[in-house]
């Protein structure tokens, strides 16, 4: 059952993944990513990461990808700004993807997998926040300041500045 | 229990699909989705691994990767609706100045 479920949000994920590589249009393209981020958090929760799966949700599929169609609704489409795909490419991506994928694929198989035990019986989000908030509070507190940074720039670079010319 | 290798795998496979992606497409907007699929892919290999050691850590990390996440795509975003103002082109093939 557990694997029925797993093969079903892989599917899923894979299938969006690839409508996203593939459509022409990205607002597509965005919707589909959607989807992706919703099976990759539904894999998160089978894997006893409830935390992140709620996460994923609410920041992924909602914040940032809210963001990403913002901007896509924001630029003209009627400009022809979207282009598409350059078939010439396909020819050097593919065998490169293909190799890489399956270095990636040995790396990861063939590296240590030690027994499998359960973090759920701990409780798992409490774990995280033990982890978060004591052993991490440093690099916690810093990414604070990273997303003001963040904010800022992305204020700073799309002011309107009333002296700039074309 | 899925066998940890299942999410490992699937982690490969959308790591490839996402580097393919950005090799393939030519717009700056699906590039950058497509480094959203490989960020993501890197986040379920990292949760896959924290499951399979026991420990918290790698879902930690899985946290602190989503915020560098958010603030790349804030930046991102700023600069292309910055770069559309400016070229009037998403296409990263016509944005060639600092390119030799």
């Amino acid at each position: 059952m557990e694997l029925v479920v797993f093969y079903l949000f892989a599917a899923l994920a894979v299938v969006t993944a690839l409508v996203v590589v593939f459509v022409q249009r990205a607002v597509y393209g965005a919707l589909s990513l959607i989807v992706c981020f919703a099976a990759i958090a539904g894999l998160f929760v089978q894997m006893e990461a409830k935390f992140l799966g709620a996460i994923q949700i609410i920041v992924y599929a909602g914040a940032i990808m809210v963001l990403f169609l913002f901007v896509i609704m924001l630029l003209d489409p009627q400009k022809e700004i979207f282009v598409g795909r350059k078939p010439a490419l396909l020819i050097y991506a593919s065998p490169l993807v293909i190799f890489f994928g399956y270095v990636l694929l040995r790396a990861l198989l063939d590296a240590p997998q030690p027994a499998q035990g359960s973090l759920a019986e701990r409780g798992a989000i409490r774990e995280v926040a033990h982890a978060l908030f004591q052993d991490y509070l440093l690099p916690f507190e810093l990414t604070g300041i990273l997303i003001l940074v963040a904010v800022l720039g992305a204020m700073v670079l799309t002011k309107r500045r009333p002296a700039e010319t074309e | 229990m899925v066998p940890t290798s299942h999410y490992l795998i699937l982690g490969a496979i959308l790591f490839a699909i996402g580097s393919f992606g950005v090799i393939f497409r030519r717009n700056a907007i699906t590039m950058f989705m497509c480094v959203e699929i490989m960020l993501n892919a890197v986040n379920l290999t990292l949760v896959a691994y924290s499951r399979s050691f026991n420990q918290v850590d790698g879902q930690i990390f899985v946290i602190f990767v989503m915020v560098v996440a958010a603030a790349e795509a804030a930046v991102g975003l700023a600069l292309i609706v910055l770069l559309n103002k400016r070229r009037g082109t998403l296409d990263v093939d016509q944005i060639d100045t600092m390119r030799w």
